[in-house]
């Protein structure tokens, strides 16, 4: 089709009919200010932030909305456009409680960057004088905490539940001044149908939606001498904690993310990865099992917890078709308690067990009673990403100077099939590499799933095929488990996370994210799977050794009782 | 759920709903239909009722929660047997309507907006009901009662308490 041509600040722009004139301005090289736009979702056109001057007829244009037009002639920088995008972000502010000091997005707040970057100082916040909200905060948890007298009523949070998660907890309601983003009654995030996914807090542009932190506990912990604080790292922590620190996205850290936590005073620093090997020994058994018996099939993933509470909700008359295996988390937490504490003769009620996540919904999971195994509590805290970069600024530590070190070796030793569980398609895919070469004796070519929403891939094994299908982001996920309930599915292994590029795009991550950051993170895991002399995880020296000292055999009793756990079914509404 | 009555009465207790329910098929558009027939049933809009309809519309709580706090026609608080309801509009402004506002909220110990405890008044004010020839006007459900005083509305007040 032909292109359009219009100008921008007195430049020629040719661009595609039907793109924005936000899309056409960044196009001319200009960066037009907005915040109710998000490259990942639909088009709100709420918060005016973006408008800039139709020179035309001196109308003003909200940018991420208007298309483009031949023959337009706009400017982004007119005295006209610029005081409005100036009087409209005083009006957000004159609503806001501006406590930056105190907020947990001071520093990585888009409203605090506007707000810097339009020239706005005090004088002209305290020009605009009127009523400002007063709304109580949910501070209730486990995962998430909202303070509404932030919200900026953009709407974002609002869209990513609904249109990436299909779960709609949130919801604009009451009206005019009144106006909050809230869930069901206000009732408490951990009450309703929410997954703990935190995609919210992840889209959330200023410090309304955010982790609850357990960064107080940690440090708490690592004072305390009486105790042996061990940590465990999950699998895309090393491809995103860099962003903290000044390193592109996807820039792998590994061995100074070992170093910081080390020198932060951990006793002992281990990787997720390895109980992530271990969940593909276990739930690899229970596929097998379920293979050969042709029951409860599509065998479906549950490393997610996000993905379980959210299948608990809607689902319920699935969840048998869940693996029994706990998420790796959970299995690191069991065998820190139990095996761990063993080897090292150590009072199991004297291990700390901190783990750093790329989720919110990580710290609803340890919360959950049936979890446990050892007789405390298996997981004590979880740390996001995000949190984790504070506590490493908190001290000062120069992340960059830091010396790569190694994980300590018993709970530390991966594959490159553990280390893939932090990108979507990694479980399906170490999964399905254990179980064809426990089967056929030959190793599995790679299946290289792609990132976006459904993918599918077929394994022949032993004349058998065997259908695989990946999901992400749990409106992709509704899609499936429809066929599934209706019996119009005929997949044998559903790889389910709830985030959109798992776990590399989880709520826990560094902000801001979208496709694009999250594309890079996944790449960088896989290629570090690709670098890695052991690749699959039933040929992790320490996993055969767990196995042969302590655990006898996957799917064994021992494992039962430590490494497998239920689900319960849960209101829909 | 959040009543804790037994399986019997809470069976009872949706009946009514169950029946609206049959007229409306499972279209979200649906929804503010089936919210005012609710409502004109039970009288407002219970918790574990709006529960029911999502779940019926293949919605969330939150979004059904969104729809009916945007209109001021939908009650989530159940509502008094008679509803007063005291114009403020501008002649019922000049002509003594806030005394009369005042008189009301006094005499039945509920505020603008608020039931009384035994659930036989709701308390309203509202902007204009077009009888401003006969200001300070009140409405107790359909009556009209025109040129209130703080006494009078006593007595017509008097014809409702039981």
């Amino acid at each position: 089709m032909d292109k359009i041509n219009l100008t921008i600040d007195n430049k020629d722009i040719k661009v595609p009919p039907g793109t924005t004139l936000l899309k056409a301005a960044e196009k001319a090289g200009i960066d037009v200010p907005s915040l109710c736009y998000h490259p990942d979702l639909t088009i709100h056109g709420a918060c005016r932030v973006c408008v800039i001057e139709n020179l035309k007829d001196n109308s003003l244009l909200a940018s991420c909305v208007t298309p483009v037009q031949n023959g337009m002639e706009l400017s982004t920088r007119s005295m006209k456009a610029r005081k409005a995008r100036r009087r409209n972000v005083k009006l957000l502010l004159a609503n806001h409680p501006n406590d930056c000091l105190g907020c947990d997005r001071n520093g990585s707040c888009e409203l605090q960057d506007i707000t810097h970057n339009l020239g706005i100082c005090r004088e002209d916040i305290e020009e605009i004088q009127g009523e400002v909200r007063k709304v109580p905060r949910d501070q209730v948890g486990p995962a998430l905490k909202r303070d509404p007298n932030k919200c900026i009523l953009c709407g974002r949070c609002v869209r990513v539940c609904e249109e990436v998660q299909g779960v709609s907890a949130l919801q604009f309601s009451n009206r005019g001044f009144d106006s909050i983003v809230t869930t069901a009654f206000d009732l408490p995030q951990s009450e309703i149908n929410c997954a703990n996914c935190g995609q919210c807090a992840t889209v959330c542009p200023v410090g309304a939606i955010t982790e609850v932190s357990e960064i107080k506990n940690v440090w708490e912990a690592l004072e305390d001498d009486n105790l042996h604080v061990v940590c465990q790292t999950a699998p895309s922590i090393q491809a995103t904690i860099g962003e903290e620190f000044g390193y592109k996205a996807g820039t792998v850290v590994t061995g100074k993310l070992i170093a910081a936590l080390d020198k932060l005073g951990f006793d002992r620093v281990f990787s997720t990865e390895f109980t992530a090997d271990l969940t593909i020994m276990e739930e690899g058994a229970e596929f097998l099992q379920r293979i050969t018996k042709n029951e409860n099939l599509p065998h479906i993933t549950s490393c997610c917890p996000g993905w379980v509470k959210y299948a608990e909700h809607n689902y319920p008359e699935l969840l048998n078709h869940l693996s029994s295996a706990k998420s790796p988390q959970q299995m690191f937490s069991a065998l820190s308690k139990t095996y761990y504490a063993e080897k090292e003769g150590l009072d199991p009620e004297k291990i700390y067990t901190v783990s750093i996540m790329p989720c919110t919904a990580k710290k609803f999971e340890k919360e959950r009673e049936e979890i446990n195994a050892s007789q405390s509590k298996d997981t004590d805290a979880v740390l996001t990403t995000r949190e984790l970069a504070r506590m490493i600024k908190e001290v000062g530590i120069k992340f960059e100077m830091l010396e790569d070190k190694e994980y300590d070796i018993l709970m530390g030793k991966h594959t490159g099939a553990g280390t893939i569980f932090g990108t979507t398609g990694g479980v399906a895919e170490a999964a399905v590499r254990t179980v064809k070469e426990k089967l056929t004796g030959e190793p599995l070519n790679r299946l290289d799933l792609g990132f976006k929403g459904i993918n599918k891939a077929e394994v022949v094994i032993n004349d058998k095929i065997i259908r695989v299908a990946i999901v992400n982001g749990l409106k992709n996920a509704e899609k499936i488990l429809k066929e599934v309930k209706k019996g119009q599915s005929n997949y044998d292994f559903v790889e389910i996370m709830a985030c959109p590029h798992g776990c590399v795009g989880g709520g826990g991550q560094p902000l801001p994210v979208d496709e694009k950051t999250k594309e890079l993170r996944g790449n960088s895991l896989s290629h570090t799977d690709r670098q890695s002399v052991v690749r699959r995880s039933h040929k992790n020296p320490m996993i055969e050794k767990l196995y042969s000292e302590y655990l006898k055999e996957p799917n064994g009793s021992k494992s039962h009782q430590l490494l497998h756990t239920s689900y319960k079914k849960r209101a829909k509404n | 759920m959040v009543c804790n009555c037994t399986y019997e009465e809470s069976t009872k207790y949706l009946e009514p709903l169950q029946e609206i329910l049959k007229n409306y098929q499972t279209i979200e558009k649906n929804l503010v239909p089936i919210l005012q027939d609710v409502q004109d049933e039970y009288g407002y809009l219970p918790r574990d009722i709006l529960s029911e309809i999502a779940t019926y519309l293949d919605l969330s709580l939150s979004q059904v929660f969104g729809v009916v706090t945007f209109y001021s026609q939908f009650h989530l608080k159940p509502r008094g047997e008679n509803i007063i309801r005291v114009c403020t509009g501008t002649a019922c402004h000049v002509r003594g309507g806030s005394e009369v506002l005042e008189q009301i909220q006094e005499e039945l110990n509920i505020k603008n907006g608020q039931t009384t405890d035994d659930l036989s008044f709701t308390l309203e004010t509202v902007a204009c009901i077009g009888a401003c020839g006969l200001a300070p006007v009140i409405m107790i459900n359909d009556e009209t009662y025109g040129r209130m005083t703080a006494e009078k509305v006593l007595d017509v007040l008097g014809e409702y308490i039981e």
